[in-house]
């Protein structure tokens, strides 16, 4: 029930001297300057910063979803840099779940059909599939809108299908950029207290990006980005409270 | 996972109906007339050559007047005769039996009935040679020939206009006054393949057509039997030896008749037949070509319309190869709907045509086997492309796209 890994542990995350720059000569952008962070494994880490000051270029590469300029990423030790595309992908599917703060579920498909939608690509049979999503939706307090719509959806409740999308794979690790930037305080202390007790109970490492301190609350461990850099990092709400 | 990928591509085509029926209208149109052209040409050959097998497979027609075949003019050259056609079948072994004969068309009367037909006058062994079976009553008695008697026998088609229902069998019929007793019915033909009546004709005695109603002693044609087992050729060079001898053509001189085999009709149209189902099937191909593209287009259209769903799939760990045998499994879908429909719609097609043209409906199972493949290839080449463009899509920029 701790929050925190003994400290021996080697870090789940491991990111050091990482830049990236977007663009070349007059339009360069040196979104990342020199990000040099460590996570271990159970951590609840939110990433807080001004606009433009690189979280989401940051919370990119750390879902291998765009790679680094400069600088070492280790995941579980293997050096993320080395990977192939597909190998990215596998690491995705296997390790990672995303929350992104428009939701992002694909329209015209059931709430269960959009979770099922990771254990498809693993080649898990349909059955087990259904099975496997009906628990997730469950786990996020959804049992009884399997068969809606997205557009049938509040934003709060879309949010949970996503994250029971995120969580259906059981992934070491959650990246959520801004989940609760699209909803009100009530549905966000929703999201909040989900996110909170996947990462208490199911020991599921969560990465959060938000611009609102109460969510930051939530965290054990609150990284300040700024321009690039990491402008401070310490215990968070949830250690303090 | 192709499982998946099916069924995932099948509910994305459902999904958007009627532009995934818009999207293969042209794979459908273009295998539809791949198919209906291929039946009914094919359906045409085979009626020609079963007409021509029915007219008689060793037939040699012989008439004046130089080559050109049938119903060329005979011109200024002078005409044949009944001795002609004795000599013929006494004088070239090839030949079983050469039938004389003369026609002319006019009207025909029973009562107040009225039709206007084909009326030939000729002997028993022209029934023989072009394969005229009695359906009632009997064929010409060697008296009737030998004296001209005023008898005829009816085809199914001039019995129908002039007595209906009714039995022809000892009536008397008119035609240029003269008055003559029906003694036999033929047994139905249909129509040929050149689209003609076959039963739209009267017979009657080579003698009393002569001296009754044209006039003079004229033999228009004379159809010489080739027995079996003898080429046609040999045959044919044989009764044009003969023939030159008879009308005292000299060496170096042309003939002023002509033999023809009924064999180079059917050869010619098979051959007609053959390049114009050629011909509709290559445009009708070049309209598959284009139904590909217009797959093509819709794909792509899909892939941008699709992007964020393409980038989650990426984000949430599809491979490269899974986001592109997912599109390309959609397009092999549609195309092969579009296949299915068209074979299904080219047949009803086909059949239709056949109908018209009277000519049997031959569907071939090669061909449709080759549109399916055909259009299987149509998806997964012009499928290909769109689908590597969504495979290749980078996910972060995908998840971005509005
Ligand atoms: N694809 C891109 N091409 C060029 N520049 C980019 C690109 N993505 C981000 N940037 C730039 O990199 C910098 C960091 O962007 P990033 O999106 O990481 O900021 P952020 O901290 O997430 O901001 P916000 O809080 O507004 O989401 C910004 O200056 C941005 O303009
Ligand atoms: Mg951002």
């Amino acid at each position: 029930m701790t929050d925190a890994a003994p400290p021996i542990a080697p870090p789940l995350i491991a990111l050091t001297g990482i830049g990236r720059v977007y663009g070349t000569g007059e339009a360069e952008v040196q979104a990342l300057r020199d990000i040099t962070l460590s996570i271990r494994a159970g951590e609840f880490v939110a990433i807080m910063g001004p606009s433009g000051s690189g979280k989401s270029t940051a919370m990119n590469i750390l879902g291998c979803l765009d790679t680094p300029t400069r600088g070492s990423y280790r995941f579980s030790g293997v050096e993320v840099g080395g990977l192939s595309r597909d190998q990215r992908a596998l690491l995705r599917r296997h390790c990672l779940g995303f929350v992104f703060q428009g939701y992002n579920l694909l329209p015209r498909m059931s709430a269960l059909e959009n979770v099922e939608l990771p254990l498809i690509y693993r080649g898990i049979a349909r059955g087990e599939r259904r099975e496997l999503a009906r628990e997730a939706l469950t786990r996020v307090g959804l049992e009884g809108r399997t068969h809606h719509d997205p557009s049938e959806l509040s934003g709060g409740q879309q949010q949970r299908v996503a994250i029971a999308r995120a969580i259906v794979g059981r992934p070491d690790v959650i990246l959520a950029d801004e989940p609760t930037g699209n909803l009100d305080t009530a549905r966000s202390r929703e999201i909040m207290d989900l996110m909170t007790s996947l990462n208490r109970e199911a020991g599921i490492t969560i990465l959060m990006v938000t611009h609102e301190p109460d969510m930051a609350e939530y965290a054990g461990r609150v990284v300040h980005f700024l321009d690039g850099r990491i402008a401070r990092d310490g215990s968070g709400g949830a250690d303090a409270a | 996972m192709l499982l998946e990928a099916l069924r995932q591509a099948v509910q994305a085509i459902l999904r958007n109906m009627l532009r995934s029926f818009l999207t293969v209208l042209g794979i459908v149109i273009g295998v539809a007339a791949v198919i209906a052209m291929l039946t009914v040409g094919q359906g045409s050959t085979t009626q020609v050559k079963s007409d021509v097998a029915k007219l008689g497979n060793n037939l040699l027609i012989v008439r004046p007047g130089q080559g050109g075949g049938p119903g060329v003019s005979a011109g200024t050259a002078p005409s044949l005769s009944e001795r002609d056609a004795a000599a013929i079948e006494a004088e070239v072994p090839a030949v079983s039996t050469a039938a004389p004969l003369s026609a002319g068309s006019m009207a025909v009367v029973f009562g107040n009935q009225n039709h206007t037909t084909n009326v030939t006058g000729t002997d028993n062994r022209y029934l023989a040679a072009t394969g005229w079976t009695m359906a009632k009553g009997r064929d010409f008695y060697d008296s009737d020939i030998l004296s001209g008697a005023a008898v005829c026998i009816l085809g199914e088609t001039v019995r129908q206009a002039l007595f209906g229902a009714g039995d022809p069998i000892g009536a008397d019929i008119r035609f240029r006054q003269v008055s003559c007793r029906v003694v036999g019915l033929l047994a139905p033909k249909g129509a040929s393949s050149f689209g003609t009546d076959q039963d739209d004709l009267v017979l009657m005695p080579l003698r009393a057509f002569q001296r009754r109603i044209a006039g003079n002693q004229e033999v228009a044609t004379i159809f010489a039997s080739v027995r079996d087992g003898q080429t046609t050729d040999k045959a044919k060079a044989a009764i044009e030896a003969l023939m030159r001898e008879r009308r005292h053509i000299g060496p170096g001189e042309n003939d002023d008749f002509n033999v023809f085999d009924l064999k180079q009709i059917a050869t010619m149209l098979t051959g007609i037949s053959t390049v114009l189902t050629g011909l509709l099937s290559a445009v009708a191909g070049v309209s598959l070509l284009v139904g590909g593209i217009g797959i093509m287009n819709i794909m792509l259209v899909s892939v941008t319309e699709r992007t964020r769903e393409i980038g989650i799939r990426l984000a949430i760990g599809a491979t490269e190869a899974q986001v592109l045998v997912q599109f390309l499994v959609e397009a092999v879908v549609l195309s092969l709907a579009g296949g299915v429909i068209g074979i299904l719609t080219g047949l009803a097609l086909g059949f239709t045509g056949s109908r018209i043209l009277h000519v049997p409906f031959s569907p071939d199972p090669w061909v449709m086997l080759l549109a399916f493949g055909f259009s299987a290839a149509v998806g997964v080449i012009f499928g290909f492309f769109p689908a590597r463009r969504a495979a290749r899509l980078d996910p972060i920029e995908a998840l971005r796209h509005q």
